[in-house]
Order: structure tokens, then sequence, then C-alpha cells
């Protein structure tokens, strides 16, 4: 630097500032990386809340056959529904009006990844939340009513936008959701003792 | 860009030579004020020929204003939580002196933020206030729209009502239909397996503390890119083309006092119509508080009919005219996103739909119609007509923006004067 008090390039290692400033940026960068990670992570459930996200247990005997009940687990609704025969019959007779008959593109366990989407065919557990943005699907099981049209074999109807349902939670076409409602992990203990959060096949054969 | 000549003490500038004692001539030599006044103020020309529809600017900043202090005097008796948000928002309308003012001072501030900053930029269409050289004025604006729209949905979720329960469900859903990355997302930003206390308390956060800091940044974003470019004009004439001999434009005149009094006015009306509404009519027929949120949020219970508040709807019934629900999400982000890229969409030679022709007017029309129509069925349940008239429009809305760049081009357009239009009064 002169000693007239200007400041000039004269004499500057110009690569060697180069060098300096893009490992000082550098440096900098990643550790700002590293340093957002704890805030980011703190957004995810907490300790507390995935302890409260435990498996729910039902005793399947007070549920008498055509009806539902609702129990919670992890803050959603689980709904479960004793069907009858009829109910199961009535599966197999609207295939071509369902958006995912096969359930490729829903969500679920794969032992209910059948036309019943359920383990037991009189058993049926699905996640009251709509697949289309989250509302609770009203149970609508008697077939033919007048609101719902003459062709209505009976299901589950979301009154915020629409969506319908067949009686294993399976998507009709025209609905705005574009999936089947979900399936949570569940299993059964003994017979008649329904525990949802555990896996199926975690238990060994259901 | 011609930048004003004159320098603070000039002969030629509205400000007087400033004195060498004093308490004003202590603070002039510690703090820039007189130049601070003479640039934002009496020595920022804007145009002589405002309307009506250039009020709506200051209004959004009183309501600002309203909201912060309203906002502030609301976070003291509110409790965030599960359990007590509610209940507290109930003893702030019930037990508090005058709480009930407050609280619907805020909400209807809310509703209020809406109509003025709608009608802002309906002025910005109809003017072409987002043409060059005004594309970062507009950009910064939207900013402000999106945080806005971010700022009154999680305030609606704060007195954990049912419709605020149930309505932040279907929004933070919305985020779930990102392929791959969606359902993670959702409950990170939820903190639970379900709308919960976690999101409750995060959303209250963002609500009081971060946005606001990040909407003060962006207004004062907005007003230093508005003293650059200067305010366009509803001839769409650029003023400082035309300057006077003391180097301000002809065409413009001191905003302060000229436009500051008649802004004043305006705020007056504004406060009136207010007013109308805070004291008889705070919840507008459920328009502006929906009458399920006067229960407690019940996970176990969704109302009949979620539906947004008005000035969330026409994205919502666009969001709800497609049978596809990540293509109705997609196109409810891109209605929002089209605004963005106005500046380049329009391709006419001129700003002004005084000198547009009559396929510039007609869109406007119909996107305007549109979005009303949109609005309407946006609060209407989704079922028979409503959804096809819903599909209809949501067509015409996405046709006004993508068609800007052809019939914008295509069109004779009329000769722009070379002086603004006005008429002084007699």
């Amino acid at each position: 630097m002169a000693d007239n008090g200007v400041i000039t390039d004269d004499g500057v290692d110009t690569s060697r500032r180069k060098f300096l400033t893009t490992a000082t940026v550098a440096t900098g960068v990643v550790g700002t990386a590293f340093v957002l990670v704890p805030f980011i992570q703190s957004w995810k459930p907490s300790e507390r809340a995935r302890a409260l996200g435990a498996p729910t247990e039902l005793d399947l005997t007070k549920l008498e056959p055509g009806q539902m009940t609702i129990v919670t687990w992890r803050k959603q609704q689980i709904y479960v529904v004793k069907r009858t025969p009829e109910m199961v019959a009535s599966l197999a007779t609207d295939e071509a009006r369902l958006k995912d008959p096969k359930s490729e593109k829903s969500e679920q366990p794969e032992y209910a990844k059948n036309e019943q989407r359920s383990v037991r065919p009189d058993v049926l557990v699905l996640i009251g939340v709509c697949t289309h943005l989250g509302c609770l699907p009203k149970s609508r099981f008697e077939p033919g009513t007048a609101d719902m049209g003459t062709d209505w074999p009976g299901g589950f109807f979301c009154p915020c936008h629409g969506s319908k349902f067949d009686l294993a939670g399976r998507v009709f076409e025209g609905s705005p959701a574009s999936v089947n409602l979900r399936v949570p992990p569940y299993s059964f203990e003994q017979d008649s003792k329904l525990v949802v959060g555990v896996d199926a096949s975690e238990k060994g054969a259901a | 860009m011609a930048q004003p000549a004159s320098k603070v003490g000039t002969p030629n500038s509205g400000v007087a030579v400033a004195p060498k004692k004093g308490l004003r001539a202590w603070f002039q030599k510690r703090l820039p004020v007189d130049e601070f006044v003479e640039d934002q103020l009496t020595g920022y020309y804007a145009p002589k020929n405002f309307n009506f529809w250039y009020y709506f600017g200051v209004l959004s900043l009183v309501v600002l204003v309203l909201q912060l202090v309203t906002g502030i005097f609301l976070t003291m008796f509110y409790k965030v939580g599960e359990a007590t948000a509610f209940d507290s928002v109930e003893f702030i309308m019930r037990e508090v002196e005058w709480g009930w003012l407050i609280r619907y001072l805020h909400s209807t501030g809310a509703s209020a933020f809406f109509v003025v900053v709608y009608l802002h930029m309906f002025r910005a269409l109809l003017y072409g206030s987002y043409k060059a050289p005004r594309e970062l004025l507009w950009l910064f604006g939207m900013a402000i729209y999106l945080a806005l729209m971010a700022e009154a949905f999680m305030g609606y979720v704060l007195p954990w009502g049912n419709m605020s329960f149930w309505g932040a469900q279907v929004i933070v859903n919305l985020f779930g239909t990102i392929p791959a990355i969606g359902p993670g997302l959702v409950e990170w930003i939820r903190g639970d397996y379900g709308i919960a206390d976690a999101t409750l308390n995060r959303f209250f956060a963002l609500h009081v503390v971060a946005i606001p800091l990040a909407l003060l940044l962006l207004v004062t974003l907005h007003l230093v890119a508005l003293r650059r470019v200067g305010s366009s004009n509803p001839d769409g004439i650029e003023i400082k083309e035309k300057l006077a001999a003391n180097g301000k434009p002809v065409d413009g005149i001191p905003f302060h006092p000229y436009y500051t009094l008649k802004d004043l006015v305006g705020v007056g009306v504004f406060f009136i119509l207010f007013s109308i509404i805070v004291f008889f009519v705070p919840t507008l027929g459920g328009l502006f508080l929906e009458a399920p949120n006067f229960e407690p949020a019940n996970p176990l219970s969704t109302p009949e009919h979620i539906a947004p508040v008005w000035y969330f709807t026409p994205y919502y019934a666009i969001l709800r005219a497609v049978p596809d629900q990540q293509l109705g999400a997609l196109l409810m982000f891109a209605s929002v996103a089209l605004f963005l890229f106005l500046p380049w969409l329009d391709r006419s030679p001129v700003k002004s739909m005084r000198y547009r022709g009559w396929m510039s007017r007609t869109a406007l029309a119909v996107f305007t119609v549109s979005f009303i129509v949109l609005m309407y069925l946006g609060l209407q349940p989704a079922e028979g007509l409503y959804v096809l008239l819903a599909r209809i429009f949501t067509v015409l809305y996405f046709a006004f923006f993508l068609l800007m760049p052809i019939y914008t081009r295509i069109e004779r357009v009329k000769p722009v004067p070379e002086r603004v239009t006005y008429h002084a009064h007699a």
C-alpha cells in the first residue's frame, strides 16, 4: 500500500486473494447448511407426539354386522366396519365405475391390497380421512337412496367436495379424490381383538 | 431515468433552507430528516391525474398499521395452545374491556386488507401499472400478496374454531399432493400426525413474528421501488419524460401536501365504511367470520361444508373444479403464480386500457367477471351446476393470462397523448 493513504491493487497476490475469498465463502455456506439442520428438524413430530402415536386396540365382539365404529390412532379417525355378506358381495359388481379397482395407486399395507382391501372380508379398517383434502367421509351404507342415486351400492361420501367411495374405500369415477381411502397397518389378536398400528406381517400369520 | 436535479436548500426545491440552530438543526446534523422528507414526500412528484383507483395503495398501508396495532393488543390476551386458544378468544370477546372491538377491528381488517389489495391490483391491470419499468415494483407487490395470504390463513387458524381446524387440514394437505415428498412434508408442517397443538404453536409464531417482519420488509422494498420508477397513471404516460425548467415533471405535483391531503379524505371514507361493518355486521353474514368457527375445533366432526374465507374462494373454486386432485392443486397454485408473469405476458405497446383495443378490454372484463364468479362458486358446495360453472370460468380465468401475448400484440391501439388527460376543477 502506498503511504499517501490511497488503497491500490499494486503488489496484491490476486490468485491468493481469490482462493481465500472462495474458501471463506465455501466454509460459510457449508456451515450455514449444517446450522439449518436443527431448525428444520425441530418441526418434525416431537418425541411426545411420536409416543402418543402408539397402537390402538378394539374389541370386535361389540360390533354387529353392518355396523361401523370409529377409533382414534395418531389423531386420525379409523373406521372399522363389520361387513355383512351382502356388503362384501356388492364390491364385485361395480368395478367399471372405480378409479383404482385393484388399488394399484392407493396406499395400503400389502396384506390389504386385494378386492376387499382387508385381511378378513368381514372386517374393513380404513383411515377415515378423505384422500382428496382430508375431510371426514360419512358412512352411507344403505344402497340406492334418493340422495346418492339408485345405482349407489353403499359406501362412503365426503361432504366437503363430494368424493364417493365403495364399501372397501375404493373411489368412484367422477370424484375429486384420485386414490382409494388409505388402510392403516393393523392386525388381529386372537379373533376378536383388532390392533391398529401393528402390522399383520410383524405378528406372523394374520 | 431523469432524477430531480435539485438538492435540499436549493431555490428550486420545496424545502426551506434548514436553520443552523435549534432542535431541528440538532437532529438534521445527526439524521438526514430533511433529505428523507424531500426524497419521499415533498420532492417526490406524482402524476396530477390520479383518480379513484389510486386510493387503494395508501389504504393498504393504513390497514397494515391497523392490523399491527390491533394484533399486538390481541396477543396480550390470546393464549396459544390446543386447550386454551378457543377459550382465550371468547375471553377477549366477553371479558376483556373493549376486547370485542379490538378483535372485530382485526378480523374485519383482514378482509378489508384483501378488499383494498384486490382493488389495488385491479388498478394495475386497468392501467398497465405492472409494465416496464415497473416489473420489480409489481413483483414486490405480488410477494406482499403471497405473504398476506399466508398471514391470513395462519391467522384464521389461531382462534381454534372448527373451521380453523378443518381449513388448516385442507390447506396443509394440499402440500401432500406434491409427488414423492408430499406426505413427509405435510407431517413436517404439522409437527404431528394430525393438525395439533404443535401446528397451532408454529402458526402463531409465523403469524405474529415471522410474516409481519417479512411484510414490513417487502412493503419497504415496494415503496423504495415506487420512488425509483414513479407512479403510473390512468393514461399510462411516463411523466418523467416531460420535465419543466426546475427538473420536475410538468404533469407531476409533489406527493406532499397534494396527495397526502387527498388520501386523508379517502382514508376517512374508508373508515366510515369499515366502522359500519365492525359495529353492525362484524361477521358479514358468515363471509368475514364463518359460523362453524364459533364452535371449538373438533377433529371428530367436519363442518357440513368447508369453505375458506371469501378472499381465497376463487382459487378454491379452481381447485375443486378439476376432477384430478394433483392437477387441481397444480392449477390452483398456477392461478396465483400467473400474476407474477404479467409484465412479460403483456406485449401491448400501450399501458392504459384507455388506449387499448377491444380485445384487451374484453379480456379484462371477462377475467374480472370470472374472478368474481369463481369467488362466489368457491363459497358454494361442489355439486351439479356449480362444478360445471367453475370449470367454464376456470378456463376463462386461464385464457386471460395464456392468450395475453397474442391479443395484446395483434389488436389495434389508439395513439397515446403527449400529456396526461387532466381537467382542473372549476
